[in-house]
């Protein structure tokens, strides 16, 4: 029988390790149907070996204790199916039986008597001779430790094809039950168990009571809060200005209300009328343009109706961007100028109260083929002289606009200038390196004779000093024939000529850096020049004589010097703020220069600057009798300005732009070259770049 | 000599400044929650006028606030709120990190809350300066009562938002106090006085929002808080002017209409009550019961001749008023599902017309399609395809335009499928030398009580066009007498030989008014030149400016005669 159970351990428990005491149990049942009853099979069992039995189950099985039952239920079995009457049993216990190989038996039998081997041991022959001849081979199972071969039954066979399969040993066995519930929702008569309830389930908890306490101690001392009662005051309103009190108002007198976001206009709307729709290039721009600087910040668009329009895309931002502006900008009350420009132009007198100035064209003097740099008029005023580019010098009637001579000089004439005494009937010319004197015999005999006297009488003195830098020559026939007097050469180009009012000095003018030789004074009467300046202070641009007092002035290119002509030495140095003076008039009240494009005037003793021309100033001039000035200016325009001078001392002099006078036409960036009064009446003449000369009155 | 030395900067204006991180140290804030007591107390940043000063010799581009305002906020109760917030916040951090969910229960149950109500009384002594203040409340209350209730911001702020519009909306309706609407690219502007205060807001249009990520919510949350509570206390006080019950009831009488079997297809029941109050289409209930409003008579004090011309336009702005207070009085509309609902039932209420709707669009519809009274239907669809004989299918833009002109205009041009005309800006009042847009002159023609007879319209243009030919021509005369002129001062400049020939002269004709004209315009130009330099630089820019809009305006004259032009050769392309 123990072979069986041998091969159970051996054979399957490794596989099955944990049905095996199942299927031990269920077998034990199975049996006992079978048989007797189950009492007299323990009893049995009991009975007959307890120790033997006890001992053999430790060797066989290496389980625990719920072996022991397992065990007492198969020896039964085993006793049952295998051991009859001659019950061999080992034994030697769960030893290894190589210990027994030295031996001839393999151990003991129940009564202590020695079990031997078979006397001829199987041997390969007879182990293969049996396979083939004996049909229950495959069911035989050699035992060791009785070292006997066993035969299993059918059931035997079945009970371990069941084992392999997984499935339970006893066949009749149902795995599922129907479960009993024992602890449901059923109040039952009886309790599921019955032990009495313990005692600390009806004595008050100590560690309850501390926790309490402590909870207790935390609310008086305020540490724990109780629950808060629900606010629902919170977005319920009630009449928050039931009371107002003006008081409050006074703190409120600094704050600046954040203004209200501008309106929108006709281009906003979803439906524009179509001259706010963008063009193209409106589009463009608008596309190109920095966001901070466009004028709308949208395009605006059209929809046929309602229904087309899309939502704003940036809605959120803008509301946004309002919200930035209104916590993060800073506020400032600024003031909007509200100034009427009206009011900001002065008053002035009316020009029409002003009157006689010159106020149309009256006359055009043509016969220049090149620009006409200077023009002069004579003591008279019955005459005119110009010179221009285009080598010669005209001399025409004022009241006939008619050239009543013409000069040829050789060179571009730079200026011109009458002599200023009525009793004498000259002109100097300014060509190239040379001022030439012309008498040009348009007086009466009284005249033309002193004037000859005067040239003549040099005559006799002639040139004394050679090393003298100017030359002082008589012409020769043909010139003289032109009227052409006296010439006197100079060292360089002069650029400008004027007279001295008794007419007898005559002064040049040579801009030159370097070199302190810029200003002549020649005397006609006793062909003498001189050089009043030891030192070069700056380019010289132009000079004048003071018409009555012996003063002298000096532009330079930025300043002007007056100088004392009697105690030989400066009077005045006035600076400009700037290069190029180009002219200078002088007045017995005052003078005046132009530069850039102002127009300085001293009146008086009242300075102003005035910018009136928009491009640069050429030409300056006085009145000799009438509160006038005139000045022309590259633009094309003469402007005449009246000053008014008051008794009143604490009255600035006023000086009122009466006239712009156009008509010059702008030839080569040129446009009105020189300008200057007629003695006596309210005229102007003025000589531009279109080869022209007019005159307005 | 003794004496300290005086030390730079702690005197004068360096002194009444404090910069930004200096102020919310003081304050023992950190930046949000100083960013957030600013918006709630209303405290902005100031521009030293000498900020290198201020800045204590740097010049490091920082903000100022002023020392008083900060001082000011020091003794603000919501500040231990905001530190309370903070330590709450802590505490449940904490707690979460615990797992403690008890702590975590109770924490949330004692969460810390402040109200607003005493900082809206200190910003807004007055009723009257919070009515003034209330278009951005207005703006914001609206864009955040269309947001989804879902993330961005809080459910209950969204509720309360669009339960105080909802109140705002049927305060405007009971007082008609509406003026102007404009429908805008942007959305849709509303202008009502109420209490002498004109109030614009700006309502977007009815779509989901496309939430921009470089918005930053906190803010816009934190304005509408304060908002919010603006908003309710104004309403309570308008309500309370009105003898209207607040919160807003609906009216037994419009209740018992409005009463529907069906009411829970639209809303839970807790809802429907407000999604009622929403609809717009009943009144409300009153206090007093007294149905009928006796307007106070202006007493007339008779004053002295100058004012008398004052009065006279008064009373005549007065009674224009009237008159665009009842514009819809008596007409019924019907509006189709299409139409923008909600602002159109405002606007008519608003001018006392009845409205519904389909019963399908929303709820609180009074009146069925069928209805045989209703005179005008609001559609916007190209056509319809049940037409009723006796009521006008019109556009919606009819509505606003009508409310705009102040007078019910020509249905005519807003039928059905009916190129519509420009909508235009009801808030631009055009001054003299503005640009005028045709339609405008029109409108202005209407509302003079001038009728406009198209086809005269038509001939008057077309004489008007010969009338232009003909100025033209004259012109021309001239310009080619001024040709000839030049041509022949040009010939004689260049000397050359003059064809000597006596024609006989024309008398030219003076204009002594052209000529003072011009004399005048002279004398100006030579005054403009003894200008003083700053003076003139001041005249220059003011010129420089109205020149600049007489520009703008002759661009948009010829842009509109350009359009014109090619409409009128399109038309007379088809008519051929």
């Amino acid at each position: 029988m123990s072979e069986l159970l041998r091969c159970l351990q051996f054979g399957v428990k490794c596989l099955f390790a944990p049905q095996l005491f199942n299927l031990n149990n269920k077998s034990l049942e199975e049996d006992d149907d079978l048989s007797d009853s189950e009492e007299s099979v323990y009893s049995g069992l009991q009975d007959s070996g307890s120790d033997s039995d006890e001992e053999e189950e430790k060797g066989g099985s290496d389980d625990e204790d719920e072996q022991d039952q397992n065990e007492k239920v198969l020896i039964p079995l085993a006793d049952k199916l295998t051991y009859g009457k001659n019950d061999i049993r080992n034994t030697v216990g769960n030893i290894p039986m190589e210990w027994y190989k030295d031996f001839p038996h393999v151990g003991y039998d129940l009564d202590g008597k020695k079990i031997f081997k078979p006397i001829r041991n199987k041997d390969e022959l007879d182990d293969f001779l049996e396979k083939m001849e004996n049909p229950d081979y495959w069911k035989t199972v050699h035992d060791k430790k009785t070292a006997s071969d066993i035969v299993l039954s059918d059931e035997q066979i079945e009970l371990v094809n069941r084992l392999q399969k997984g499935q339970f040993g006893d066949v009749n066995f149902n795995e599922y039950e129907p479960t009993v519930e024992f602890f449901s929702n059923d109040v039952m008569i009886h309790p599921v168990t019955n032990r009495p309830a313990d005692k600390r389930s009806f004595i008050p908890s100590l560690i309850e009571k501390e926790k309490v306490s402590k909870l207790v101690h935390a609310i008086k001392m305020g540490w724990i809060k109780p629950r808060r009662v629900q606010d629902d005051s919170r977005g319920r309103f009630y009449d928050l200005w039931a009371n107002e009190d003006s008081s409050i108002l006074a703190k409120h007198k600094m704050h600046l209300p954040a203004p209200k976001i501008p309106l929108p206009g006709h281009e906003e709307s979803y439906n524009p009328p179509p001259e706010f729709m963008f063009t193209d290039e409106e589009k463009a721009l608008w596309e190109q343009q920095d966001p901070s600087d466009r004028k709308l910040p949208f395009i605006p668009k059209k929809y046929p109706s309602l229904r087309q329009v899309p939502a704003f895309s940036r809605f959120i931002h803008e509301r946004f961007e309002r919200c930035l502006d209104l916590y993060l900008c800073p506020r400032q009350r600024k003031m909007r100028v509200n100034v009427n420009p009206e009011d900001l132009i002065p008053k002035l007198p009316k020009p029409k109260d002003l009157q006689p100035f010159p106020t149309t064209q009256a006359l055009v003097y043509r016969g220049h083929s090149g620009l006409v740099r200077s023009i002069s008029v004579s003591p008279s005023g019955q005459w005119l002289v110009s010179g221009s580019d285009d080598g010669s010098v005209r001399l025409w009637e004022v009241c006939s606009s008619r050239c009543v001579k013409t000069v040829p000089v050789g060179g571009a004439v730079k200026s011109v200038a009458w002599n200023l005494n009525p009793s004498l009937c000259l002109v100097a010319v300014a060509v190239g390196s040379a001022v030439l004197v012309l008498s040009p015999a348009l007086a009466d005999k009284q005249v033309v004779s002193s004037s000859e006297r005067l040239l003549s009488a040099q005559q006799e003195e002639g040139p004394s000093e050679g090393s003298q830098p100017v030359v002082w020559s008589e012409t020769e026939r043909e010139e003289l024939n032109q009227g052409i007097r006296l010439k006197i050469q100079h060292p360089k180009a002069v650029h400008q000529v004027t007279w001295h009012s008794k007419g007898d000095y005559l002064a040049s003018v040579m801009p030159d850096h370097s070199s302190h030789l810029q200003v002549f004074i020649h005397q006609l009467s006793r062909r003498r020049s001189q050089n009043p300046f030891r030192r070069n202070k700056g380019l010289v641009q132009a000079v004048s004589f003071h018409p009555i007092r012996p003063y002298f002035f000096v532009a330079t290119q930025r300043s002007v010097r007056i100088y004392n002509l009697v105690k030989q030495e400066m009077t005045k140095k006035l600076q400009a703020n700037s290069k190029w003076i180009s002219s200078i008039a002088v007045h017995s009240g005052g003078f005046i220069f132009c530069f850039d494009v102002f127009v300085y005037t001293d009146w008086f003793g009242f300075f102003l600057a005035i910018r009136h021309h928009k491009k640069a100033v050429r030409s300056v001039a006085y009145h000799r009798g009438y509160p006038l000035f005139a000045s022309a200016s590259d633009d094309g325009s003469v402007i005449v300005c009246h000053g008014t001078v008051y008794n009143d001392l604490l009255q600035n002099p006023l000086i009122v732009p009466v006239k712009v006078l156009r008509g010059h036409v702008i030839t080569h960036d040129l446009g009105v070259l020189d300008v200057t009064f007629h003695p006596t009446q309210p005229w102007v003449f003025s000589s531009g770049a279109d080869a022209t000369i007019r005159l307005f009155t | 000599m003794g004496g300290l030395q005086k030390k730079k900067y702690e005197r004068g204006s360096a002194t009444n400044y404090i910069t930004r991180n200096r102020a919310r140290k003081k304050l023992m804030l950190s930046l949000p929650d100083f960013r957030r007591l600013c918006i709630l107390k209303g405290i902005y940043p100031h521009e030293p006028k000498h900020k290198k000063k201020v800045n204590k010799g740097s010049t490091a581009p920082r903000t100022f606030y002023l020392l008083k305002d900060i001082r000011f906020l020091l003794h603000e109760p919501i500040v231990s709120k905001f530190r309370e917030y903070k330590i709450f916040v802590r505490k449940l951090r904490r707690a979460y990190g615990k797992t403690e969910w008890s702590a975590v229960e109770r924490l949330k149950e004692n969460k810390p809350a402040y109200k607003l109500d005493h900082i809206v009384k200190e910003r807004y002594p007055t009723f009257i300066d919070a009515l003034r203040d209330i278009d951005d409340a207005l703006c914001m209350g609206f864009l955040f009562s269309t947001f989804a209730r879902t993330g961005k911001c809080h459910v209950q702020t969204i509720q309360l938002c669009r339960r105080l519009t909802v109140e705002w909306m049927n305060y405007v309706i009971a007082s008609r106090a509406l003026r102007k609407v404009f429908l805008s690219i942007k959305g849709i502007y509303y202008q009502a006085e109420v209490m002498g205060q004109l109030i614009t807001w700006l309502v977007p249009y009815q779509f989901s929002h496309d939430h921009p990520t470089d918005v930053d919510y906190r803010v816009m949350a934190t304005f509408t808080e304060l908002y919010t509570t603006l908003l309710g206390f104004v309403n309570f006080r308008l309500y309370q002017s009105l003898n209207l019950v607040y919160p807003p009831k609906l009216d037994s009488k419009a209740e018992s209409e409005l009463k529907e079997d069906d009411e829970e297809d639209y809303a839970m029941n807790s809802e429907s009550y407000t999604e009622k109050l929403s609809a717009l289409s009943s009144s409300l209930a009153r206090v007093v019961s007294s149905e009928e409003e006796e307007d106070a008579k202006l007493d007339e004090f008779p004053d002295e001749g100058e004012d008398m011309e004052k009065m006279e336009a008064r009373e005549k702005e007065q009674k224009q008023l009237e008159t665009q207070k009842k514009i819809f009085e008596g007409l019924k509309f019907f509006i189709n599902r299409e139409v923008p609902r909600e602002s159109l039932a405002f606007v008519i209420r608003c001018f006392g017309g009845q409205v519904s709707w389909d019963k399908s669009v929303c709820i609180g519809s009074t009146y069925d399609v069928t209805d045989e009274t209703i005179t005008h239907q609001i559609v916007d669809r190209p056509n319809v395809d049940k037409q009723y004989m006796n009521r006008y299918y019109i556009q919606p833009q009819w509505v606003y335009d009508c409310v705009n002109a102040k007078i019910r205009l020509p249905v005519e041009d807003y039928f059905l499928g009916v190129n519509l005309p420009p909508h235009l800006s009801p808030f631009v009042e055009e001054k003299e030398g503005d640009y005028v847009p045709p339609e405008k002159l029109k409108i202005m023609a209407l509302q003079r009580g001038e009728k406009l007879a198209q086809q005269d319209e038509e001939e008057e243009e077309e004489e008007e066009e010969e009338e232009d030919e003909n100025e033209e021509e004259e012109d021309d005369e001239e310009e080619a007498e001024e040709k000839n002129l030049k041509k022949m001062e040009e010939q004689r400049s260049q000397g050359k030989s003059l064809q000597v020939k006596v024609t006989p002269g024309k008398v030219k004709v003076e204009n002594p008014a052209r000529l003072e004209q011009e004399e005048k315009a002279e004398e100006k130009r030579l005054a403009i030149m003894m200008m003083k330099k700053k003076e003139k630089y001041l005249y220059d820019k003011i010129m420089f400016g109205k020149k600049r809009k007489v520009r703008e305006v002759n661009k948009l004259a010829a842009k509109r005669k350009a359009h014109d032009d090619a409409e009128k050769a399109k038309k007379k392309k088809a008519r051929k």
